[in-house]
């Protein structure tokens, strides 16, 4: 069966930790930063769990600041 | 696989769109107003409209949509962006005009212009975000307020017998004979975001194809206005808001 790896890199300039990336994903990918901040004060988004992203694009989908880029490899 | 060999060009399947530019974005966290602003300019960059639409802006949150979605924009005064778009585009036919508005702008001051907009029949489309309260103002009551609802200016909640009924506008506009196409949509998950996305696809086409004025209401949160956070306000909205407000189609005259 093919394998599907995925990966996200937020902006995290222009993230705004509001957390619904989080929510959205299907596969617990991303949390945000429990103390790091940017540099308006918000603890943005990143890949806590890399190794389950899928690729799918749910966060990328949802996130109102457009800060979420996708990449997606399927391994035959 | 390590990171650094998924993450290449070739294998990037979603960025942010081009048309929407690098200026941070005024909306609180969590606001519907931005995946609206990223799924206008992803589908007026698919349907390569780049040098030909024209949005107006309006008075309220939405005030500065000028400075992040990077076509030509005209800003109208509080609740007249439907007059506006009716002068651009009978002025310029081969536009693509659509007037961009939230509950305070089209629902309450502007009502007349929209439904007089919409009776003409102008080839626009109007993007209508309804959120339920005045979001810039701070957070009072709109005519979109649900019943019980607390705001600043009904802190005991909307009453019928002090505040009226709250006022839905697509099913009004739906029943114009001018009105091609009228839908309810929102943005709070991944499929509704793709049916908004396909919903704005629509409209916009309709307007180029001169079938008559297309609506698209979008549903949407305001967590700053409900005093929520953003996952909460999503949660409250499809509890309280989609009773009053269903999703779905309402017109669609092709069919």
């Amino acid at each position: 069966m093919a394998k599907i790896h995925g990966a996200v890199v937020v902006n995290t300039d222009r993230c705004k930790g509001c957390n619904l990336c989080v929510v959205a994903c299907p596969s617990h990918v991303l949390d945000l930063q429990k103390k790091e901040v940017n540099d308006r004060g918000y603890h943005f988004a990143y890949m806590s769990n890399p190794e389950a992203c899928i690729g799918c694009q749910s966060c990328a989908w949802v996130c109102p600041d457009a800060c979420i880029e996708v990449y997606r490899v399927v391994e035959k | 696989m390590e990171l650094n060999e998924i993450i290449r060009p070739e294998n990037r399947v979603y960025k942010k769109p081009e048309l929407l530019n690098d200026t941070h974005m005024h909306y609180c966290p969590g606001c519907s107003h931005g995946v609206v602003h990223k799924l206008v300019a992803q589908v007026i960059e698919e349907m390569g409209m780049q040098e030909k639409a024209i949005g107006v802006s309006p008075v309220g949150c939405a005030v500065f949509a000028y400075n992040y979605i990077d076509v030509d924009w005209l800003q109208a005064a509080h609740g007249r962006a439907p007059a506006m778009a009716t002068a651009a585009k009978r002025l310029m036919p081969d536009k693509l005009v659509f007037t961009y508005q939230g509950d305070g702008d089209l629902a309450a001051i502007g009502t007349a212009e929209t439904i007089h907009a919409c009776n003409r029949a102008e080839n626009i489309t109007i993007i209508f975000i309804n959120n339920a309260i005045y979001g810039m103002t701070g957070g009072q009551m709109a005519p979109t307020t649900l019943l019980g609802q607390k705001t600043a200016t009904c802190p005991y909640g909307r009453r019928v017998d002090l505040n009226g009924y709250p006022l839905a506008i697509a099913p009004l506009l739906a029943q114009l004979d001018g009105t091609c196409y009228v839908t309810r949509q929102s943005v709070h998950t991944v499929a509704n975001v793709r049916k908004t996305k396909a919903a704005i696809r629509k409209a916009f086409e309709n307007s180029m194809k001169g079938l008559g004025t297309s609506v698209v209401e979008v549903v949407s949160t305001c967590n700053t206005g409900w005093k929520l956070i953003p996952e909460k306000a999503n949660e409250w909205m499809v509890e309280n808001m989609f009773a009053k407000y269903p999703l779905g189609d309402l017109k669609n005259k092709e069919e």
